[in-house]
């Protein structure tokens, strides 16, 4: 259960939910019934960030074998009754906010996988520069020449969410609207995107958990302190 | 003023509050956000230092008395900047209004600035309202919610053909500090608030104006620097960046910084407390103290005293036209507060990436 929860992200953050402290409680009944608690650092949370992390966690907790019925809850958050009534129904998010709002949240999250790819570039280029490599080394680079890490799969992995090219013979340095590669020229602008975009997510996720520290005086299942 | 080390940094509070959070003001039906809404902020507090920590009850309605000593007296400020936040669905009274803080400030001449907003979706009424502030409290800036709810309207931009009405009076009326508030917000549902291009229209088309973008676009600051460094009339307004970061997130914090002088620059920073949310005196005594904690952000632009002495004063009161005496004044060789060409800073990428 823990593990399948490890695979629900916030989208703004780009981090597992249970890293970052959000499942405050998770049981199966020997029925089969998942009973699942999330919170969030404040009250008022972007509710379409929070919709789309108790909609994942309702997929990836129901695929986990033997559970036979799911319930996830949002808790202490001013939107939790719609979220959670909407995601139980399977409603999307513009059926359970009615007027509130007019549109689904799909561009919202790819443009939160292209932050997430390029703040991915930094992780996985800083250290080949820290190594002594150039830039114009990395424009020539593919992504199966970067020695094997957790930061390159993860890269791979959300740039393939959003169909930009993810193979080993795919450039390391593609657009991450376009998908093209990223020629020398380009480069040092590019890099300094990649590490703003890295630095902001980072600032943020710190925020948060600052602020759910400041709220909850207990550890998250699958906390982790950083 | 704040002294140390022979050094004397003049302090404008760009960004601070004089709000009413307490039960008494919370609207029947709508005390669970105006609670919300009051404990989040609470919550921000618990960011700071633990000694400057307050309980709920005094958090939820400070005094007068206890304003001006934690921001004056013990809180090294000389010009204070008063920022409104209405939200009178959740607060009978108000938030923190224009009226409330320009009673304040009248009790206590010079020390304050008094600035005011306008709702562009209002029409001619709102615009009455505008100029009947203005001609009452002669504001020189104003704060903007572009994210607010109005009957049905979901939000507004910068750039609709209504806020261009009000941008162009505030601009004959000589409110020339557009403070625009970017950072978490809770409507509309389904847009992203934080989006920073409708600053980018705007800034270009009133080159008059300053564009003071606040919590400079928290949680997506990329986005804000990137429209930042092709504008130059554009400030990163710092509220919530050192309260929030520089205590909790000092490594985080230095990064921030790092990034926010090599694409904004050092004179386009602004300094705001974001008082009651955090005391001035931690702030500025820390932030003066302050610089990269290792050799790990080698690659950033360097601080020095007239880095912190533009960030925290002497930019705000370029931008306010206020007096600055003459010990807190830079020397010419050290730039001039508030510029606005250094907008090139990235144009030569090549040789300043980081590695």
């Amino acid at each position: 259960m823990l593990a399948a929860l490890g695979t629900v992200r916030d989208p703004e953050l780009d981090e597992p939910v249970t890293s970052l402290g959000f499942v405050s409680s998770c049981t199966v009944s020997a029925e089969g019934v998942a009973d699942v608690h999330l919170r969030l650092p404040t009250y008022f949370c972007a509710p379409n960030f929070a919709f789309l992390m108790v909609a994942d966690a309702y997929e990836a907790v129901s695929g986990v074998p033997g559970v036979s019925r799911t319930a996830i809850v949002l808790e202490d958050h001013f939107a939790a009754d719609a979220i959670n009534s909407g995601v139980a129904a399977r409603a999307g998010f513009v059926d359970s906010f009615g007027e509130l709002a007019n549109a689904e949240l799909d561009q919202l999250r790819t443009d939160f996988v292209r932050k997430a790819v390029l703040a991915g570039t930094d992780r996985v280029c800083r250290p080949l520069l820290a190594a002594g490599r150039t830039t114009d080394d990395l424009a020539d680079l593919t992504l199966g020449e970067v020695p094997p890490s957790a930061d390159r799969e993860r890269l791979r992995a959300r740039r393939a969410e959003i169909g930009l090219p993810s193979a080993d013979d795919s450039p390391l340095l593609v657009d991450a609207v376009t998908g093209a590669a990223v020629g020398a020229a380009a480069l040092p602008l590019h890099l300094q995107k990649a590490r703003l975009t890295r630095v902001g997510a980072e600032a943020n996720s710190g925020i948060c958990r600052g602020m759910l520290r400041e709220r909850y005086a207990t550890s998250g299942l699958g906390q982790e302190s950083s | 003023m704040y002294e140390k080390d022979g050094e004397k940094y003049f302090v404008v509070d760009s960004h601070m509050h004089y709000w009413d959070a307490s039960p008494a003001n919370w609207v029947p039906g709508q005390e669970n956000y105006a609670k919300g809404w009051i404990d989040c902020f609470h919550a921000y507090q618990g960011l700071g230092p633990a000694e400057t920590h307050w309980s709920i009850e005094h958090f939820q309605k400070y005094s007068e008395d206890d304003l001006m000593k934690d921001v004056f007296e013990d809180g090294h400020v000389d010009v204070a900047i008063f920022q409104p936040t209405y939200l009178k669905s959740w607060y009978s009274e108000g938030f923190n209004t224009t009226e409330k803080n320009g009673a304040l400030a009248e009790k206590h001449p010079g020390k304050f600035r008094v600035n005011s907003r306008f709702e562009p979706r209002g029409g001619d009424a709102a615009m009455k309202e505008f100029e009947d502030n203005v001609a009452r409290w002669q504001p020189k800036g104003v704060k903007l919610y572009t994210a607010e709810w109005l009957d049905g309207s979901r939000g507004w931009t910068l750039k609709d053909p209504e806020a261009y009405r009000f941008l162009q009076r505030a601009q004959e009326l000589g409110v020339k500090n557009i403070h625009v508030h970017k950072g978490p917000t809770i409507w509309p549902l389904d847009k992203d608030a934080f989006d920073v291009s409708d600053v980018d229209h705007a800034a270009t088309d009133f080159p008059e104006l300053n564009f003071i973008v606040e919590h400079v676009g928290l949680p997506r600051i990329e986005d804000f620097c990137f429209m930042a460094t092709q504008e130059p009339n554009v400030y990163a307004g710092l509220s919530v960046v050192i309260g929030g970061l520089m205590h909790a997130r000092p490594k985080f914090f230095a990064k921030v910084m790092g990034e926010l002088l090599f694409w904004v620059g050092e004179d386009k920073m602004t300094f705001g407390s974001d008082y009651g949310i955090w005391e001035p005196k931690w702030q500025v005594e820390g932030f003066v103290d302050w610089d990269y904690p290792s050799d790990e952000f080698s690659d950033y632009p360097r601080v020095n005293a007239a880095t912190k002495k533009k960030i925290l004063g002497l930019n705000a009161a370029k931008l306010y036209d206020i007096e600055v005496p003459v010990e807190c004044r830079l020397p010419a060789a050290e730039g001039i507060p508030a510029a606005r060409d250094d907008a090139a800073l990235v144009d030569d990428g090549t040789s300043r990436v980081g590695v």
